[in-house]
């Protein structure tokens, strides 16, 4: 197991480093002299000299990189240009937002896939099945920031139940915070939930067609026996896949659902970073998302290991 | 003679079994008929429209749907009809090139990765995961940032994020294709290796390539949305869905069409794009239905 967790986090470690030449080197390809990109043709020479000299331009590439990931390392991602202030503490305060977001639509998302999906599976041949599956295939095809719009329109501007937009500390007041947080967490979890739902579904009726569960029936084992102790065991692997992908999904899908919203998580940040040409602040966030996609990806990987021995020694 | 309609019976059963007979096909022919109709308006958009979709018309702002604006207009009275027809231009231009993008690098990845094996092989997977860590939106971001935001950067970015995909797929494939006999036979015969994947090995991995560029269109037209909804995408001046629903954010109040009629285009088209693909499927690999 040790080796397994080993080769599996040197694999994660070196998709980040490649990431962070990805992002870093996205600078380098900036069409033209990035200061000037940034301040504008009627800047002063001075102050674009200046600029290039926080970004480090007059400085070879390689040692730039080598000095802004020694510093992402130690947590140091640079200064906003637009802000003037380290690009972790905002990243830091803007993930106050956008975790509780994604963590929350992720729980909805699995709450409401994981029963559908087993119950589609387990009633399959009756009506119960297509239905389940067509409503999923129709709700993967909704879009999470128009469902938010309709959201907006029905329970915040009609029925007057839940605000529409903004956010508040869950420190100052832990009920709007919630209510703040309830139709941006149903908008983006709800399509995940759909998309969920299929892939549950597939991966129960592989598993209750294999000749395990059909023995384990033979054997006298009772229906919930049948699917708790063998079928739904033996799908967790898929199942887990599943949800480090519907983390992934919705951690990026809140990049849309906050500008819905006008959330101040870490979204709103990156759009307002492109449209200030904030370099540092871009790279640090797009490194940021980037890592966690890889990290979630290693989680999975690890509980595959944890799940199913055979996968460990492979 | 009496046999003859239980074995046309038969026939048929085995037919639905393997996912060939019309019971199974209504995937395919419920997505067809979505996306013609989708692909019928932005044809028709090039020839007609009932009202320039430019035109501003202050006098009917925010209209209903009626005889004169059949699917209503939007806060600068502009027919959201005639905008409809001119977005599915540019929702399907943006998921070809996009996927098309993905689709030749993708295969040409996943096949000569899969086909040579060794450093390559280890060499692009590795790019591959990579690329996994930067979803559509996450890239466009990233190419906003250099290039400026707008349709090439946002075909760009979504051909990019759907590459492993793809390269996946095609090595999967030739992974298990290229062990065949008739490919060894190739090799005695004397062929090149170029020539054995060409010719022997890629028309077997077509299938499954097919029905994901079908599913990845659908992703696609999802992302050209929400990228042209964040002002990452189509240019605001140019109709297109994401950009009639950011419009329309402002006015919900108001009213709710202009938000309404391109959100359901997208579900329209998407729903199109992934029943084609889920019928392409059940007709070219039945044994995943």
């Amino acid at each position: 197991m040790l080796a397994f967790l080993v080769r599996r986090f040197l694999t994660a470690v070196l998709s980040v480093l490649l990431a962070s030449v990805v992002v870093f080197g996205a600078l380098l390809a900036v069409p033209g002299d990035p200061a000037t990109v940034i301040l504008g043709m009627n800047a002063s020479p001075a102050a674009r000299e200046a600029l290039r000299t926080q970004l480090g331009l007059d400085r070879p590439p390689v040692e730039r990189y080598v000095s802004w990931l020694g510093g992402v390392m130690r947590g140091d991602m640079g200064e906003s240009l637009n802000y003037q202030r380290p690009v972790a503490g905002l990243i830091g305060e803007r993930l106050r937002v956008s975790v509780p977001l994604a963590v929350g639509a992720a729980l909805v998302a699995c709450l409401l896939a994981l029963p559908l999906g087993i119950f589609a599976a387990l009633r399959r041949g009756t009506v119960w099945d297509p239905l389940v599956t067509s409503l999923s295939q129709l709700g993967a095809a909704i879009p999470s920031f128009w469902l938010g719009l309709i959201f907006i329109l029905y329970f915040a501007v009609e029925l007057r139940w839940l605000p529409a937009s903004g956010f508040v500390p869950l420190g100052e007041d832990p009920v709007r915070w919630a209510r703040s947080l309830v139709l941006p967490v149903l908008a983006l979890g709800l399509g995940q939930a759909a998309v969920m739902t299929r892939m549950t579904r597939a991966a129960m009726l592989e598993v209750l067609s294999q000749d395990f569960v059909r023995t384990a029936r033979a054997k006298g084992v009772g229906q919930r026996g049948v699917v708790l102790k063998h079928a739904l065991r033996n799908a967790m692997v898929t199942i887990v896949t599943i949800l480090g992908i519907s983390l992934s999904n919705v951690f990026i899908g809140s990049i849309v659902i906050e500008q819905v919203f006008a959330l101040p998580g870490l979204g709103r940040l990156a759009l307002t970073a492109i449209g200030t040409r904030d370099f540092p602040l871009l790279q640090g966030e797009i490194l940021l998302y980037a890592a966690t996609i890889v990290g979630l990806g290693f989680l999975v990987d690890v509980s595959y290991g944890l799940l199913d021995p055979r996968i460990r020694y492979e | 003679m009496s046999d003859a309609p239980a074995t046309a019976r038969s026939r048929r059963t085995a037919a639905r079994a393997r996912g060939r007979g019309p019971g199974r096909r209504y995937n395919l022919w419920l997505g067809g008929l979505l996306i013609g109709t989708i692909v019928a308006g932005a044809l028709l958009g090039f020839v007609w429209s009932p009202h320039p979709p430019n035109t501003m018309d202050f006098t009917a702002q925010l209209q209903p749907p009626s005889a004169e604006h059949w699917l209503g207009t939007d806060h600068f009275g502009r027919d959201l009809f005639s905008r409809l027809l001119v977005g599915a231009r540019g929702t399907l231009y943006v998921g070809f090139i996009a996927v098309g993008i993905a689709l030749v690098a993708g295969t040409a990845l996943g096949a000569v990765a899969g086909f040579a094996g060794g450093l390559l092989d280890e060499a692009v997977m590795r790019l591959v995961d990579v690329l996994y860590a930067f979803p559509a939106i996450l890239m466009a971001l990233l190419l906003a940032a250099v290039y400026q935001p707008g349709t090439l950067t946002a075909m760009a970015a979504i051909g990019i994020a759907t590459v492993p995909i793809f390269a996946r797929i095609a090595r999967s494939s030739v992974l298990s294709i290229k062990e065949r006999e008739y490919v060894e036979a190739g090799r005695a015969l004397g062929l090149g290796e170029g020539r054995i994947l060409w010719r022997h090995v890629m028309p077997g991995a077509v299938g499954p390539l097919v029905v994901q560029a079908s599913l990845s269109l659908a992703v696609a037209v999802l992302a050209e949305a929400a990228l042209s909804f964040l002002g990452l995408g189509t240019p605001p001046d140019v109709p297109s869905w994401g950009n009639m629903l950011r419009e329309a954010q402002g006015f919900l109040a108001m009213s709710p069409y202009p938000a309404f009629v391109p959100g359901l285009a997208i579900v329209w088209t998407v729903l199109g794009w992934s029943l084609l693909g889920d019928g392409l499927r059940d007709l070219l690999d039945p044994c995943t239905v």
